[in-house]
């Protein structure tokens, strides 16, 4: 995938720079260079007793010894007494609420001469997310491709992203809902960042290899105490990204899955999917990559207009509304949008699945609807179709 | 409302329009107008018959609304607008010299510059002969005398006689030698057409369906019918060109209302060609 944003990866250039190790220090002073160099630095933080990305000013805001445990309909975060800082998985929150906000004012316009005024855009300042997962780098990837590939650019997303700093965190810890090793995203980082790093913990030592992605990457790196990795540290990380591969829940068969997916549009498992679902949208909410807005306008008292932009959700009736009706008015055809959409059209209209394998829309539906078991009972029963045709389907 | 032209900032967002003013509005049925609109402040790039326009209420809301004429440079925008919901109505009740707000163009458009002199025939179905307006313009104009008896057929579908648009334009189009075919679901007094489908009147037109081109757009129930039966009349599927819609918010390929299947209908549409994966796309219920 062309890098649209050039964020540099870790092949060749800067990223053939041998790696280095920084102790808990060289993190703190990571965050610190980064703040020096003008970024707010973003990254994860314990609220409402999930992980979830917020300001940080050093080490000392990340989320030592919390650990999470995941499972369809479920999420827990846990405090623990030990030193790991990047213990859990992902959140609910993810890197899009940070590039594409869930409500944004675009203009407003006065009531007598009506023109419309552009609100200033919030969180222009440069922006350094540190501690992101690699399915979140991979998420941020395929968001610039339906943001920023197309004809029109969201100009705002990329001012966002262009100034955008990534300093990963490759994941020993995935969750039984994570399947990013299906999607190819993860766990260890392989391009898209400026620093990517490996969190090691032996004992009361715990140590930070550090790969460079980016000539930015290693200005930050060279102002920081580093020491050359060694053989020990490069077999640790290996280590700890073999343990995450295993820990890691069943997996979703990609091979054909858009073809599979399209001649299954009246599989009989889309209406037992159906009378699960409740339409509320907690997946696309929770997704990193359902980028979908609506566009609202709205007047005050005073008769001033404002144009709105707020995230919007293919479960949302109105979503495919035309004079007439929804379009699509059952949930057994918005589930079926949403899914196919995902993991299937979304190469068509992107060149990318929409999927990082992230899991989040496991973790986060009330009812615990696994995306990667609708699949598979979409492969397995590949070809049947629902044995009467609905009434009223158009 | 004091309404002074605004200088226009060079870079704006997507979702930002110019404002027009409404210059002429003309009654076209019961629920339905054709506004005229110039820039206020500067002009949209030029609209091609078959993109559409976003068009702003101010305070109410914005619609997609395709282009109804095709217009040169300078002449002003029609829309024509049927009042079906809260931010249609706001634009049909907008009293000339008011103002509106237009972004776009935006999509694809019928590509009547790439029919050459093959037979056309334009069926439409309710509203959707606004979208095709133009496009029969200027197929007339196109047209040059030869040994067949017509180069364009026009047929027309409303519900009833009354919900017909255009009715002294479609008789100078008649009269430009057009070959007209008007018909509707639920007759009234004094009506002494055809009743019925517009799929039971494709056969009567006199095109050569083999090489003739077809311009479709109604409802989608009505596209999907008169694709088919031209096809089964012998048209080529490549000669047939759909107008398809979906839930529009953006315009730009943004904001992800107008997904139908692998295709964003602002970005890859609204025109299609009636090919295989258009029609099993169109057979999915519900999408």
């Amino acid at each position: 995938m062309p890098d649209l944003f050039p964020q540099p990866g870790g092949d060749g250039g800067a990223g053939s720079k041998p790696a280095r190790v920084v102790d808990r220090a060289g993190l703190d002073a990571v965050i610190r260079s980064l703040q020096s160099r003008g970024y707010r630095t973003v990254g994860p933080t314990v609220r409402d007793r999930a992980i979830s990305l917020a300001e940080i000013s050093g080490v000392a805001d990340l989320p030592q010894g919390w650990h999470d445990s995941q499972s369809p309909g479920s999420y827990r975060l846990t405090p623990g007494a030990d030193l790991e800082i990047f213990g859990w998985a992902v959140g609910a929150d993810s890197v899009k609420r940070q590039l594409l906000p869930p409500r944004e004012v675009v203009w407003r316009a006065g009531a007598q001469d009506l023109v419309p005024h552009e609100e200033p855009a919030a969180g222009l300042a440069p922006l350094a997310l540190v501690g992101v997962r690699p399915c979140e780098v991979a998420a941020l990837g395929i968001l610039d491709r339906v943001l920023g590939g197309g004809r029109v650019t969201d100009p705002r997303y990329a001012s966002r992203r262009e100034g955008l700093f990534i300093c990963t965190v490759e994941c020993g810890s995935p969750a039984s809902t994570c399947f990013c090793t299906s999607m190819g995203t993860g766990p260890g980082a392989e391009s898209g960042f400026d620093l990517a790093m490996t969190e090691i913990v032996e004992e009361d030592d715990p140590r930070y290899l550090v790969r460079v992605g980016s000539d930015r990457g290693a200005a930050v790196l060279d102002e920081v105490e580093s020491q050359p990795a060694t053989l020990r540290d490069e077999a640790a990380r290996q280590e700890v990204l073999a343990r995450a591969r295993t820990r890691m829940g069943h997996g979703v068969v990609t091979e054909g899955l858009p073809e599979l997916l399209e001649r299954n549009l009246e599989n009989p498992r889309w209406d037992q999917v159906a009378s699960r679902c409740l339409s509320c949208g907690n997946c696309t909410q929770v997704c990193p990559t359902c980028f979908c807005v609506s566009v609202e306008d709205i007047t005050d008292l005073a008769g001033t207009v404002e144009r709105r932009r707020r995230w919007a959700s293919c479960f949302e009736v109105g979503h495919s509304y035309i004079h007439g009706g929804a379009v699509r008015p059952t949930t057994r055809s918005r589930y079926r949008q949403w899914a196919t959409h995902k993991l299937g059209t979304w190469h068509a209209q992107f060149g990318t699945s929409g999927c990082v394998g992230c899991g989040r829309c496991i973790a986060w539906c009330p009812v615990g609807i696994d995306l990667r078991e609708e699949v598979s009972a979409i492969r397995a029963s590949d070809g049947m179709r629902a044995l009467a045709p609905r009434p009223g389907g158009g | 409302m004091a309404l002074a032209a605004e200088a226009v900032p060079e870079v704006r967002h997507p979702l930002t329009p110019l404002r027009y003013r409404v210059v002429g509005k003309r009654r076209e049925t019961e629920d339905t107008v054709t506004l005229s609109l110039l820039p206020l402040d500067g002009p949209i790039a030029m609209t091609k018959p078959g993109q559409f326009n976003m068009l702003t209420a101010f305070g109410v809301g914005e619609v997609a609304i395709s282009i109804s004429n095709d217009p040169a440079a300078d002449e002003p925008l029609e829309h024509t607008i049927r009042a079906v919901g809260a931010v249609s109505s706001a634009l049909c009740q907008t009293p000339p010299g008011g103002a509106v707000g237009v972004r776009g163009p935006f999509g694809t458009d019928w590509g009547v510059a790439d029919l050459g002199q093959s037979d056309a025939i334009v069926v439409a179905g309710g509203i959707g002969l606004a979208p095709l307006r133009g496009a029969i313009r200027a197929l007339l104009e196109r047209r040059r005398p030869t040994g067949k008896s017509h180069l364009l057929s026009v047929v027309v579908g409303a519900r009833n006689p009354s919900q017909l648009l255009f009715e002294e334009e479609m008789l100078a189009w008649q009269r430009a030698g057009a070959h007209l075919q008007v018909t509707v679901d639920t007759a009234r007094p004094g009506w002494s057409g055809p009743v019925g489908v517009v799929t039971d009147q494709l056969a009567r037109a006199p095109v050569d369906f083999a090489t003739a081109a077809a311009l479709v757009c109604g409802p989608e129930v009505m596209i999907r019918y008169t694709a088919r039966t031209l096809f089964d009349l012998g048209m080529p599927r490549d000669h047939i060109r759909i107008s398809l819609e979906r839930n529009m918010q953006c315009g730009v390929g943004l904001c992800g209302h107008c997904q139908l299947g692998p295709w964003l209908i602002c970005r890859d549409g609204p025109v299609f060609t009636y090919d295989l994966e258009a029609e099993a796309i169109l057979a999915s219920r519900q999408r």
